[in-house]
């Protein structure tokens, strides 16, 4: 290597392991001096003259990214695989005849990229006047425009005029659902939809079809894409083919006031952004996060904001004559001191940030000393036991997951990308026990018999679990509602601990709740540990009457139905809700988007979402309505603004300290129950039906409700008239043996 | 420089001095009266007669239609981004046909500087300032523009407003 003297001979010499057969370069070369080798593993480049030491087998592109070269680009993509259709990375590399597209040309030793020649420059203008022959010229009411890169890229890197004088290629819209808009004339064939379909999503439901010209990109068969990840298209499309439904025509990039927030409606927690505009949500985008969501965002996160501005409680309500009618804070205070006054109780929702779940649990501590509460749904024997040990991104280092009673397709739709990234690159088994389900990708299906637990050590696949290195168990934080829940807690502990889930070093036993605010609140420990004093007791309680008031706190898993008790029922939440209708006084609080808030995700990782617009008229931030409420009672709560709030949390809950915030801080996750009952033969029960209407929040949406009827029809011809959700088409899982 | 300037400052005041014995400025005064006497009046009958204006005369906002009576913007909100006084407000939303459409387009003329900022903005020429500077109100409130008023200083404009756009296009 040290004697190499020229690029011809380094090009010969080493692109033949790692390129396809670089051509011959001119023989007028003029010689180079001798490089010294580069480090084990690396090559020698040069990009515009500089020298860099690249990994063997990355791309020029990746070289210029190192050298801090900018490369225009629109098929290429870091998460997707490499298409090389779009030629807009082209770029010069001494003694190569033609420029070559960087994205897919991998470096070799002594190679020489210019970025800044006069033939890469004209190579970028070729192509961008390439692909500006057929995209329509209607940026004005593109809703891409402001923040698209053919826009971006024709201004940076194009031509002012074009050769070509011909008629203009124009495209069928298609209808794929009520998340995506389509304008395909605009499409410049990138294919990056049609990857991340196929490699990302799982669904194998976007294609081209044609070529040359006639080359279309779309479903083919005209139907809603079946995803519940399908929104990231429109954050990969560099043009404005593809776009937001519900954000259509609503607002430009450059109106609007961005926020960084949490998504809180799995137990993921994905780092989001806020758009807004005069006060009112518009858009929700993701942030970028290797280590929580990579980029991606769930549709239910990404289009449910609707509901931030659908049914919302706006002023405090009591019952009067059987009717809800609006009255003043002071008169609401007035009306729920009387009735706190006789024997209470409170439960809290699945929404709940630190702060809102640490206001309530010391306003029960204090206003109401003996009281019940519980933030757990009715019936969840959840304990000390409730996040995941497996922090997410060890997910690319597992070697075997079973997944007992959950869907994490549906459950947490970025875990089943990292899932299927597993399973499909890797080849990971993973197997399920619990109801046959639809993973997109293969799995083995054990059974749906819980009892399957006690004799899982003959089963195969306790075998293969055995052998992995990092194997691990998720559990749906669901099991724990069944009345067996915690006896299949105590014997999954047992097997992870005889196959090696649980040993040094390596603790792959996860709890997979529903929402970040459920752990958030059980980390506040928003909960009173004496005996009779969850949801369901608290219940039973209130319906035999031997409760008189019930606080229900942005709860969202008690049905309307199930309460029949005559007492007086406090609403403390942001929509009005079946529930909400049935109770005696009402007192509106914020919503995510309108608190400042922490949330833990189902690792344990505490982020801070901030506050993007103000709460709706009367309705005010939750820790103030406890603070204000506590007062009237008589005992002030200690903290008069969210600071010294946050100050208290922090010294109770290190986790929580500013310092602590975006790590993970490993729980205790004892599993301290001793199992009283054995599990019994009831199979398990799919956790979630519907996706896009899994909480209440979401029922709130109306483009939510539009989705989940797409997601049962699939073919948009049935839709909305369709009398039934069809059967969903499954694909074939594998039966254990 | 003293002694270079000393005979020039003697002539000069010389020349001075016979001016105001003469009363030569008085007379070119009087003269210039004197011919204005017999010139063209120049002082028109405001309000009842008008000036010339350029086709470029900035006036009172105007939103035009096309020939077929579909209103030309499209609600890109390119006005509204450029405005330095942000006069502007736009809300769009996808109209029953799927086109883009604003549901409201507000000026707010006691903001505008009328700089025609909004005028070369627009791509399709929707939005324009018209000859008419005639349009003082009493109150603030008469002069918050909305879609409806401005569609109709369109319709009320629209050839003056194409003759006036077709006679500046050579020099755009």
């Amino acid at each position: 290597m040290a004697n190499i003297k020229s690029t011809t001979r380094t090009g010969k010499a080493n692109t033949a392991k790692a390129a396809p057969a670089a051509p011959a370069p001119a023989a007028s070369t003029p010689t180079q001096p001798a490089l010294p080798p580069a480090p084990e593993g690396m090559v020698n480049v040069f990009v515009d003259g500089i020298l860099l030491h690249v990994k063997r087998g990355a791309t020029v592109m990746q070289a210029c990214t190192q050298a801090a070269k900018e490369i225009p680009h629109f098929c290429y993509h870091e998460r997707l695989s490499i298409a090389g259709n779009c030629r807009m990375c082209l770029v010069e590399i001494e003694g190569f005849p033609k420029p070559v597209a960087s994205c897919h040309w991998p470096v070799a030793e002594g190679m020489r990229v210019r970025t800044d020649s006069q033939a890469t420059i004209n190579a970028r203008k070729g192509t961008m006047e390439l692909l500006l022959i057929n995209h329509p010229l209607d940026c004005p009411i593109c809703d891409q425009g402001g923040e698209c890169a053919l826009q971006d890229q024709s201004v940076a890197y194009g031509g002012d005029r074009s050769h070509y004088h011909e008629f203009k290629r124009a495209v069928d819209d298609k209808d794929i659902g009520s998340k995506i808009k389509t304008v395909m004339t605009r499409c410049i064939h990138c294919t990056r939809c049609i990857r991340f379909a196929t490699e990302v999503a799982g669904v194998e439901e976007m294609g081209a079809t044609g070529r040359g010209e006639n080359m279309q990109v779309g479903t083919y068969v005209e139907q809603a894409i079946q995803s519940e990840l399908s929104g990231n298209m429109i954050d990969l499309c560099p043009v404005g083919a593809l776009t937001s439904k519900p954000y259509a025509y609503t607002a430009r990039p450059w109106e609007l006031v961005r926020t960084t927030s949490i998504d809180i409606l799995d137990a993921i927690g994905t780092p989001i952004t806020v758009d807004n505009r005069h006060g009112a949500v518009l858009r929700t985008q993701p942030q970028e996060n290797n280590a929580i969501n990579e980029e991606w965002m769930t549709d239910a996160a990404r289009f449910s904001y609707d509901a931030l501005n659908t049914n919302r409680l706006t002023s405090p309500m009591v019952r009067r004559g059987g009717e809800l009618q609006p009255c003043s804070w002071p008169e609401a205070f007035t009306i729920a001191k009387t009735a706190l006054q006789n024997p209470s109780a409170g439960i809290l929702g699945s929404m709940a940030g630190a702060e809102d779940a640490f206001s309530f649990k010391r306003f029960m501590e204090t206003v109401l000393p003996n009281a019940p509460f519980d933030c757990r749904p009715a019936g969840s024997q959840l304990e000390d036991f409730y996040t995941f040990n497996t922090p997410l991104i060890e997910f690319e280092n597992v070697d075997a997951v079973l997944l007992v009673g959950t869907n994490p397709r549906l459950e947490a739709p970025l875990l089943n990308v990292r899932l299927r990234r597993a399973a499909l690159k890797r080849r990971v088994p993973v197997a399920v026990l619990g109801a046959e389900i639809d993973l997109t990708y293969p799995h083995i299906h054990l059974g749906n018999e819980p009892e399957l637990l006690e004799t899982f050590s003959k089963n195969k696949f306790a075998e293969t679990l055995k052998n992995a290195q990092k194997p691990a168990i998720i559990v749906a934080a669901s099991v724990l509602t069944r009345p067996d829940g915690p006896a299949i807690m105590a014997q999954l502990e047992k097997i992870a601990k005889k196959v090696g889930v649980i040993k040094d070093g390596w603790n792959g036993l996860n709890v997979l709740a529903s929402t970040a605010g459920r752990i958030t609140a059980l980390d506040m420990q928003a909960r009173n540990k004496a005996p009779k004093s969850d949801t369901a007791s608290i219940l039973k309680a209130f319906n035999s009457g031997k409760l008189s008031t019930l606080i229900a706190y942005g709860e969202d898993t008690i049905l309307a139905d199930d309460l029949e008790g005559k007492g007086t029922l406090i609403y403390i939440g942001t929509h009005l809700t079946p529930l909400a209708e049935q109770a005696d006084l009402i007192l509106p609080a914020a919503a995510w988007s309108e608190k400042s808030a922490l949330y833990a995700n189902c690792e344990g990782r505490v982020q801070s979402a901030n506050q993007a617009v103000q709460p709706p008229l009367n309705a005010k931030e939750d820790w103030k309505i406890f603070r204000a409420l506590s007062e009237e009672m008589g005992t002030a709560l200690p903290f008069n603004t969210q600071t010294q709030l946050r100050a208290l949390i922090a010294a109770q809950h290190p986790a929580y300290a500013p310092e602590n915030w975006n790590k993970i801080t490993p729980r205790t996750n004892a599993i301290t129950q001793s199992p009283n009952h054995s599990i019994t033969n009831k199979p398990f029960q799919p956790v979630v039906t519907e996706y896009y209407l899994r909480l209440e929040y979401l029922r709130q949406s109306p483009t939510m409700h539009k989705c989940q009827l797409e997601a049962g029809t699939a073919r948009l011809g049935l839709h909305p008239q369709a009398p039934g959700p069809l059967p969903k088409p499954k694909t074939p899982s594998r039966k254990a043996a | 420089m003293n002694t270079q300037n000393a005979p020039r400052k003697t002539q000069n005041a010389t020349w001075r001095t016979l001016r105001q014995f003469l009363l030569i400025d008085m007379i070119k005064g009087f003269a210039l009266t004197f011919r204005m006497l017999f010139a063209k009046k120049f002082t028109i009958m405001y309000p009842f007669e008008a000036t010339p204006i350029s086709p470029r005369f900035r006036g009172e906002h105007a939103l035009r239609r096309y020939p077929n009576g579909e209103e030309r913007c499209i609600a890109c909100k390119l006005c509204e981004a450029v405005c330095p006084a942000q006069a502007i407000t736009i809300e769009a939303e996808p109209r029953a046909d799927g086109s883009r459409r604003t549901t409201r387009y507000d000026i707010d003329m006691v903001k505008c500087i009328y700089c025609g900022l909004c005028e070369e903005a627009c791509p399709v020429d929707a939005i324009v300032e018209g000859p008419n500077m005639e349009f003082s109100a009493e109150n603030r409130k008469n002069l918050l523009y909305t879609k409806v008023i401005l569609l109709g200083n369109g319709d009320k404009l629209e050839p003056t407003l194409a003759e006036r756009l077709k006679r500046d296009a050579p020099y755009r």
